[in-house]
């Protein structure tokens, strides 16, 4: 045995620390400080980007318009994706890297159920519901396949989803025969667009939905606790009596519901489909909203709410740049360069030096501007 | 240097963050000898490896090797290999797709074209003339495990090593591969090579060297030839003897009264595990304390990972209050009323990144199912209690719980499995590097949990604390259960003797 000299100090928060030196440290700084710098950024350069009016959408009914608006609603299949894959990351410290593909399965299943296999369909051949069901159990199956692969035979996260990040755009199109089927019925398209008298885009609901579920599975059952603890040490879990390999799965099926809801309201919004195109690297933005929101992408502690916010900055950083009329050619050089910025300043080292020296975020945020 | 010596390591000093792994360490090797470097885990007997190839930097002490004059400066491996030191870890490290021949001349081919033909037969000679059963153009991974041993041996040899480290080389191998390398180690002897041989088993210890270095906390105990150190003497050195003012825990209590009425809580037969445990009998009352005491390595945790699903359990059958379970899975273990405790606190036990709260509830919470969390509420009251009732120090219980101290890490553990009210408890080295204070703490409440009828089994390295906690003691070796003392044969003299065994 060795002869312990002295005990590691346990970190005991110091009275004297300011104000500022805590919220560093806080997880959320980073994506709130994200955010911030986007509001102020806008509300310098054009304060007009926050204007809110009503208009009136092409079925005539007066629905609310605005850049605002336009971030809440475009970042809900990206927020649905994040939380399945902070849930993901943290029980198998990976990311599932199929997460496009297989929301081009769960679109290509749910148009090919209304359409009843037809090309085009001017009436939904199949209830709504039942026909989003189906696609949740698709691709639940599919995300059962990617956490067996990663739980049970124990594959690198990033390879076993690999498979399907290469083959589900086929699968997809499989699905309809290589068609491209088309859904004119009103109703189809009301989860990817506005309820009749309803102003607030439908997907925002849908995405407040899905939060208030997980908000409540959190609240609720140990999922929370288990995804933690089999991320941070699995054999401790298995000694506690828990099944990491159960665990780790089980988190993909989650994963795998995620995609069905993102991939509803995407096909809802235009009633149809480009296998090839639909939600293409959106799986990067949800890792990435994942790291944003300040989780370690080696899992373990996570912070859902993280990730959510992680998920509208991303967004709100999108529409920022359209706005500018940066031509979509370059928005990916513009996104990484604000990308590159903020992980540098959500690592660790960087924060540890932020708490330290006080004027460093200042400069940052000049950097940023 | 001393005659004869082709090795000389003199006061070696190396301190980690707040720990001394070596003190003023000596170690002397000869020319044509086999030297057993022994201890017990955290001895220093790795760690003084590590300094003599360079590993680690020392931070005090010379090393002399024959034919340098002054000391030697070792700041790589590659260094170590250029002074004739050569290593053979536990785990080989060669190539398991490249050919015998490649394995043996990796790293050491100049320039960029390869005389495969030179190659072969260069290695082919020394295959021949080591006696190793193994083609150079064969791969190296359809050799047995022995073979591929003693492949990584005689690219040592090639390497022309004056000095020959091997570390564990016998943990994989089976009785007759365990002999052809012994032969190949004699040979290397004749030939006057030095070896250093690191290795638990103490029969082999006997079997094959002429001299025996015992380490212990850091610290050398001695040199010793090997027919002036009886086996009982050896491990008695090993485990040393801790003098201390403790009382005499056991007395205080008076636990042991109970301990030997009623009918066995659990009781096992024939059990085994896929950890490679000779099948094995147990048994232990309501209010009982006992132990599995025995070398590193004897198969004492092996032996309650077994009872409590920890491993995968090949046979045997087990009785709970003398009903027939079945124990497949640590759950399984859990709502039978059993607590384990587990011996490798950091990688088994605590979960690190979580609070102490979490950590308190987490079993508990696992046993009462996945809809049916612990309120928040409920659990700072768990934990509140707990961290006040063991004296655990923690800032809060908000803490992550890999911030707190070794032994406040071990009480939490305890908590965790005190909140499930077990039935019995499995302690698995419990007191290892915590102070000896929270070790006396510990050692009682055990006891205070044994007068309230819980039934617990202790294990742990030191005897002293063994011979304080328990009425009865199943001593392991081998990964057998060979003995079982109570009563008047617990002492330190029969328990040593029966650990050692052999020439009793």
């Amino acid at each position: 045995m060795m002869t312990p000299v002295k005990n590691p100090e346990t970190k005991l928060k110091q009275p004297g620390e300011s104000l500022f030196k805590r919220l560093v440290r806080q997880q959320l700084f980073i994506p709130f400080a994200a955010l911030a710098l986007l509001v102020l950024f806008n509300l310098i350069a054009d304060p007009s980007f926050f204007a809110v009016s009503i208009k009136e959408n092409s079925l005539g009914n007066p629905v609310l318009s605005g850049n605002i608006i336009s971030v809440l609603d475009n970042a809900s299949e990206l927020v649905i994706l994040a939380i399945g894959m902070t849930l993901v990351t943290a029980s198998s410290g990976g990311q599932d890297i199929s997460v496009g593909a297989t929301m081009a399965i769960a679109g290509s299943v749910i148009l090919r159920m209304v359409c009843g296999g037809q090309v085009t369909a001017d009436t939904l051949q199949m209830p709504l519901l039942l026909a989003v069901l189906i696609g949740i159990v698709v691709t639940a199956l599919f995300g059962a396949f990617n956490g067996a692969l990663v739980a049970y035979f124990k594959i690198q996260p990033m390879v076993a989803t690999l498979i399907m990040f290469t083959a589900g755009r086929s699968i997809a199109a499989w699905i309809n025969n290589n068609q491209l089927p088309i859904m004119n019925d009103i109703s189809f398209k009301y989860a990817g667009t506005f309820l009749p008298g309803i102003p607030v885009p439908t997907p925002v609901f849908i995405t407040a939905f899905v939060i208030l579920l997980f908000w409540l599975a959190l609240k609720f059952t140990t999922l929370g606790l288990y995804t933690q603890s089999v991320g941070i040490n699995a054999n401790s879990s298995r000694l506690n009596g828990l099944d990491p390999k159960l665990i780790k799965l089980l988190t993909y099926v989650i994963l795998g519901v995620c995609v069905a809801v993102a991939g509803f309201i995407r096909v809802s919004r235009s009633g149809s489909i480009n296998y090839s195109r639909i939600a293409e690297n959106i799986e990067m933005d949800a890792i990435l909203a994942v790291a944003l929101g300040g989780n370690a992408l080696s899992g373990g502690k996570f912070n859902i709410y993280g990730s959510i916010l992680g998920a509208y900055v991303i967004q709100f950083l999108t529409t920022t740049l359209y706005k500018y009329e940066v031509p979509s050619t370059a928005l990916p050089a513009y996104k990484a360069v604000v990308v590159i910025l903020l992980v540098v300043l959500s690592a660790p080292v960087v924060r540890e030096k932020l708490s330290s020296m006080k004027k460093a975020p200042v400069k940052a945020a000049k950097e940023v501007s | 240097m001393q005659e004869g010596a082709v090795l000389e390591m003199r006061g070696i000093c190396k301190y980690f963050p707040g720990v001394r792994a070596l003190q003023d360490v000596d170690f002397t090797l000869r020319k044509g000898e086999i030297h057993a470097l022994m201890g017990e885990n955290g001895a220093g007997k790795s760690t003084l490896i590590k300094v003599l190839t360079g590993v680690y930097p020392k931070d005090g002490g010379e090393v002399h090797i024959e034919g340098v004059d002054g000391p030697a400066v070792i700041r790589s491996p590659q260094d170590a290999q250029n002074a004739g030191i050569s290593t053979v870890y536990q785990e080989i490290t060669l190539c398991p797709n490249l050919s015998v021949a490649e394995n043996m001349y990796i790293g050491r081919t100049k320039g960029a074209v390869t005389n495969w033909r030179k190659m072969n037969s260069g290695a082919g000679k020394i295959l021949e003339s080591l006696g190793i059963p193994a083609s150079p153009t064969q791969q190296l991974g359809t050799c047995s495990i022995a073979v591929q041993q003693m492949v990584a041996i005689a690219r040592a040899v090639d390497m022309e090593c004056k000095v020959l480290i091997l570390d564990e080389p016998t943990s994989s191998l089976d009785e007759q591969e365990v002999q052809k390398l012994f032969g190949l180690m004699r040979d290397l002897r004749a030939k006057g090579v030095g070896i250093i041989f690191v290795t638990h088993f103490l029969e082999q210890v006997y079997e094959v060297c002429d001299r025996i270095t015992v380490l212990r906390d850091g610290q050398l105990v001695g040199e010793y030839v090997i027919e002036a150190l009886p086996r009982v003497q050896l491990v008695s050195k090993m485990l040393g003897k801790e003098l201390d003012d403790m009382a005499d825990i056991k007395g205080e209590s008076g636990g042991e009264a109970i301990s030997r009425e009623g009918a066995p809580v659990l009781e096992a037969q024939g059990l085994c595990s896929s950890a490679g445990i000779k099948p094995f009998d147990f048994s232990i009352r309501r209010g009982e304390v006992n132990g599995f005491t025995g070398l590193l390595g004897s198969g004492r945790s092996e032996c309650v990972r077994a009872i409590f699903g920890a491993d995968h359990v090949t046979g045997g059958t087990v009785k709970m209050d003398g009903k027939e379970v079945k124990i497949k899975k640590p759950l399984d273990a859990m709502k039978l009323g059993i607590g384990y405790l587990p011996e490798d606190r950091k990688g088994d036990g605590i979960v690190g990144d979580l609070s102490v709260r979490e950590n308190i509830i987490l079993a508990y919470q696992v046993m009462k199912g996945f809809f049916r969390p612990i309120s928040r509420a409920q659990a700072e009251a768990f934990a509140d209690n707990y961290i006040k009732l063991l004296e655990i120090k923690t800032a809060s219980a908000d803490t992550p719980i890999k911030s707190l101290s070794g032994g406040n890490q071990q009480k939490c553990i305890l908590a965790r499995w005190l909140l499930t009210d077990p039935k019995y408890l499995i302690l698995d080295e419990p007191t290892r590097g915590i102070d000896i204070g929270t070790k006396i703490e510990i050692q009682k409440l055990v006891l205070r949990l044994a007068e309230k009828g819980t039934s617990a089994t202790f294990i742990s390295s030191e005897i002293d604390e063994m011979l304080r906690t328990c009425s009865r003691l199943i001593v392991m070796r081998d990964r057998k259960a060979v003995g079982e003392l109570s009563g008047e044969d617990l002492t330190q003299t029969k328990i040593m003797a029966t650990i050692a065994g052999g020439d009793e």
